[in-house]
């Protein structure tokens, strides 16, 4: 894939590259890198302009975008962006609502999927009335309503304290689902993600399991990325939950 | 009353404001009609009365003019506590009192049974376009990000010692205006991205099918029918 914005930057330049069913892959790299650019191609906000992209074998754009943004869940970095009804449970509706469900189906998969992130009790909430983390949960909430293939979130942990940090990574890994995290959190990235992909400059220089990236601190140096003081790579591996 | 469907409310309510707009300067015994119509629905929906009379003082500002028009109005002059008044003004002012404090209690117990989210759908039903509810209801949703933007501008201003006291200190306050407008649009911009993500096509879909019940509507039409028919016999009578 490639893009350039109008004003003649080029924000992808040859990226390619495959995540499998099933699959965490975290996606790492600098400000301006080109990470949100690549996740906006995925469900046809930008139209491609060069190359192609496919999910479940379905070509992005074209007639079947219903289809491609039913199967691609994305969670927005700014979640006053993403929940934009006045309650809750409305939001969760949205989706599914624009898929064509109505009435009792319609209130048993905003159940469901409120209860999946631990949110039940905050359907006829106000977003704006809810905490950072909650916030997050039922940004994460309003995609999954649509049982998407392919998870993509941009910076989820952005503005959470530890502890909604920590519930949205139980939440996240209990998800099972083929996900594509966007994330400058490195030990973030090496708990839900086996597999990580570094870009930079609009392309992807590294591709690999991310306990290896992260340990390579020479890698991380030369892509603006850099782990907590002192945090160990293999040390966090191995002490990850287990699932 | 609070559960009364939204759109039964927000037409009982448009359809009261209109009979009192109607009702003419004189019939006075009519005004005291809507009061207690008025009062009953208060009373009905358990509403306290000192919490409807602070929201309705906002009319204050507003009713305040009317104090000037007996002493600007020509015609006919009256004393009044020693005071030479027109009696036309002295009419036209005590109308204009009534019939503003009444329209904006009637509002205020609307906004006091109902939520703004189900105005709008109530709205919605009573078939006000699509796009007016919807930029409405995004106004609601948006308006406390906006004024919470607005304030970590000020504070942000106030930090590096602007401390604005005079008109001609104004300059950063209408630049911030300029940068809001801006921030405002792209943030539109990117729940306009929000939402096509989530598969919308152009139309807000349809969430809560529920509409009012024959019963709704009729308990909604109590409150104008009293109001109108107070007002024809005090009319006829005179």
């Amino acid at each position: 894939m490639a893009y350039t914005y109008p004003d003649g930057h080029a924000a992808l330049d040859g990226v390619d590259l495959t995540v499998h069913a099933g699959e965490a892959v975290a996606l790492l790299g600098p400000n301006g890198s080109g990470k949100t650019t690549l996740a906006l191609h995925l469900n046809g906000i930008h139209e491609l302009q060069a190359g192609r992209a496919a999910i479940s074998g379905l070509p992005v754009g074209g007639r079947h975008l219903t289809e491609i943004r039913r199967r691609v869940g994305m969670v927005f970095q700014d979640t006053d962006d993403q929940l934009f009804m006045p309650t809750v449970g409305e939001d969760v509706a949205f989706g599914p609502a624009n898929l064509g469900l109505r009435g009792t189906d319609l209130e048993l998969r905003v159940k469901e999927a409120l209860t999946m992130v631990g949110a039940a009790p905050l359907a006829d909430r106000a977003p704006h009335h809810l905490s950072g983390g909650e916030r997050r949960r039922v940004a994460l909430a309003t995609v999954l309503a649509m049982e998407p293939d392919l998870l993509v979130l941009d910076e989820p942990t952005s503005g959470l304290d530890p502890a909604g940090r920590r519930e949205l990574a139980d939440v996240l890994s209990g998800l099972g689902m083929t996900q594509l995290l966007i994330t400058h959190d490195l030990p973030f990235a090496l708990e839900l993600c086996e597999r990580s992909v570094i870009i930079n400059q609009g392309r992807i220089v590294a591709d690999g399991a991310t306990v290896d990236l992260l340990s390579d601190t020479e890698l991380l140096h030369r892509n603006r990325l850099e782990l907590p003081l002192g945090f160990d790579p293999r040390a966090g591996y191995a002490a990850r939950p287990p699932r | 009353m609070h559960r009364l469907a939204p759109e039964a409310k927000v037409a009982g309510v448009v359809a009261f404001v209109v009979v009192v707009a109607l009702t003419p300067a004189t019939a006075l015994w009519a005004f005291a009609a809507h009061a207690l119509v008025l009062a009953a629905v208060i009373a009905l929906a358990r509403l306290r009365p000192g919490f409807v009379a602070a929201r309705a003082s906002v009319v204050v500002p507003f009713v305040a003019f009317a104090a000037f028009v007996p002493f600007v109005a020509s015609g006919e002059q009256v004393e009044v506590l020693g005071m030479s008044v027109s009696a036309e003004g002295l009419v036209a002012a005590r109308t204009i009192l009534l019939k503003a404090v009444l329209g904006t209690t009637t509002s205020v117990v609307l906004a006091a049974t109902t939520e703004v989210p189900a105005i709008m759908a109530g709205l919605a039903r009573l078939r006000v376009p699509a796009p007016i509810t919807t930029i409405a209801t995004f106004m609601v949703r948006y308006l406390e990000v906006l004024a919470g933007e607005l304030s970590r501008m000020r504070t942000a201003m106030v930090a590096r010692g602007h401390n604005p006291r005079w008109l001609w200190q104004a300059r950063p306050i209408a630049a911030s205006a300029g940068a809001l407008f801006i921030r405002s649009y792209e943030r539109g911009e990117r729940v306009h991205a929000a939402m096509l993500a989530r598969g919308f096509d152009g139309t807000m879909p349809v969430i809560h099918p529920r509409r009012a019940t024959a019963a709704e509507w009729g308990a909604a039409a109590v409150p104008p029918l009293l109001a109108a028919l107070a007002t024809l016999v005090v009319v006829m009578l005179a």
